[in-house]
């Protein structure tokens, strides 16, 4: 299908080029442009196609019948949530969600879904139960929020302009979370002892399991 | 853009997350599905730090990272643990951790 494949090539370059010309206009400094795309602006469509794309990976992961295509819609849910960070100011917590969610977490979970086989059978692997409680569950609790974000009046403080916040994490970081980012590492070396732990005890079949409590 | 659409997208988010921890039955899905919810949290943090106008809602949302993923390296290592011991990842037919 060589003909698809120009087509997503040249789509990727699109985006590369749109990314790559947006953050070297907001590293000069310079105020994006009001392009007005009937009543909304150009933030606004963007906002929304994000967002749209960011519901949409959330409801494959939530609804779709093969695990596989939950784990692609992760995947969109988890980039648009991303691109939604940069609109919020948070260039460097959007790139660690680019490198730590997609680049790790979503890479260990498409390994976990390869690694238990037998996914291709839809009925034993990915078995739903509960639709008419689970949609209750949505009725009951999505309006309540929606609500609540968007009739309570949040006190209306101008926000800064974009700015990169580097900086201003590092500082945080080793003044006021000093504490909660030494715990952090400490969390960190956990799990590392943890997942050895845990995949060391499938390779010791000659002793009684006396390790385990 | 105001914050409440952010907040409002990041309900809907934790609703739909919500929903399929409890509907669905496979322990990745499960999986995933708090990995939404968690990206729900940070967004709302984003959200109110951008208003806010200061850094503690982003060290917040950076903790929040962390943690997912230390929870996703042991976690998913506990699901091929359980799936090699019981060749199954049906969360009501794993009930135990024993035996």
């Amino acid at each position: 299908m060589p003909r698809k494949i120009v087509i997503w090539v040249v789509l990727a370059a699109l985006v590369v080029t749109f990314v790559g010309v947006l953050g070297a206009r907001m590293a000069e400094g310079a105020v994006l442009p009001e392009i007005i795309l009937g009543p909304l602006g150009l933030t606004d469509a963007l906002f929304y196609l994000f967002a749209a794309m960011t519901f949409a990976g959330a409801a494959t992961v939530a609804l779709s019948k093969n695990i596989l295509h939950s784990a692609l819609g992760l995947l969109a849910a988890l980039m648009g949530t991303g691109s939604l960070y940069v609109f919020l100011s948070a260039d460097f917590l959007a790139v660690t969600q680019l490198l730590v969610y997609i680049g790790g977490v979503l890479v260990l979970i498409l390994f976990a879904v390869m690694l238990t086989n037998r996914i291709t059978e839809v009925k034993i692997s990915n078995a739903s139960l509960g639709l008419v409680g689970g949609g209750a569950l949505l009725v009951a609790t999505v309006p309540v929020l929606v609500f609540v974000a968007i009739a309570t009046p949040w006190a209306t403080i101008v926000p800064a302009e974009l700015a990169p916040t580097t900086r201003e994490i590092g500082n945080a970081f080793l003044t006021r979370w000093l504490l909660p980012f030494e715990l952090a590492s400490l969390v960190l070396l956990a799990t590392l002892i943890g997942a050895v732990v845990i995949a060391r005890k499938e390779l010791k079949q000659d002793e009684p399991d006396t390790s385990v409590s | 853009m105001d914050a409440n659409q952010y907040i409002a997208l990041a309900a809907f988010l934790f609703g739909i997350g919500l929903v399929g921890v409890v509907v669905k039955r496979n322990m990745l899905v499960v999986f995933m599905c708090i990995e939404l919810m968690l990206n729900a949290a940070n967004l709302t943090f984003l959200a109110f730090a951008r208003r806010a106008g200061n850094m503690n809602g982003h060290a917040i949302a950076f903790f929040v990272i962390a943690v997912a993923a230390a929870e996703a390296a042991v976690g998913l290592a506990i699901v091929i643990a359980v799936f090699r011991t019981r060749g199954t990842l049906n969360v009501d037919e794993v009930a135990s951790l024993r035996n």
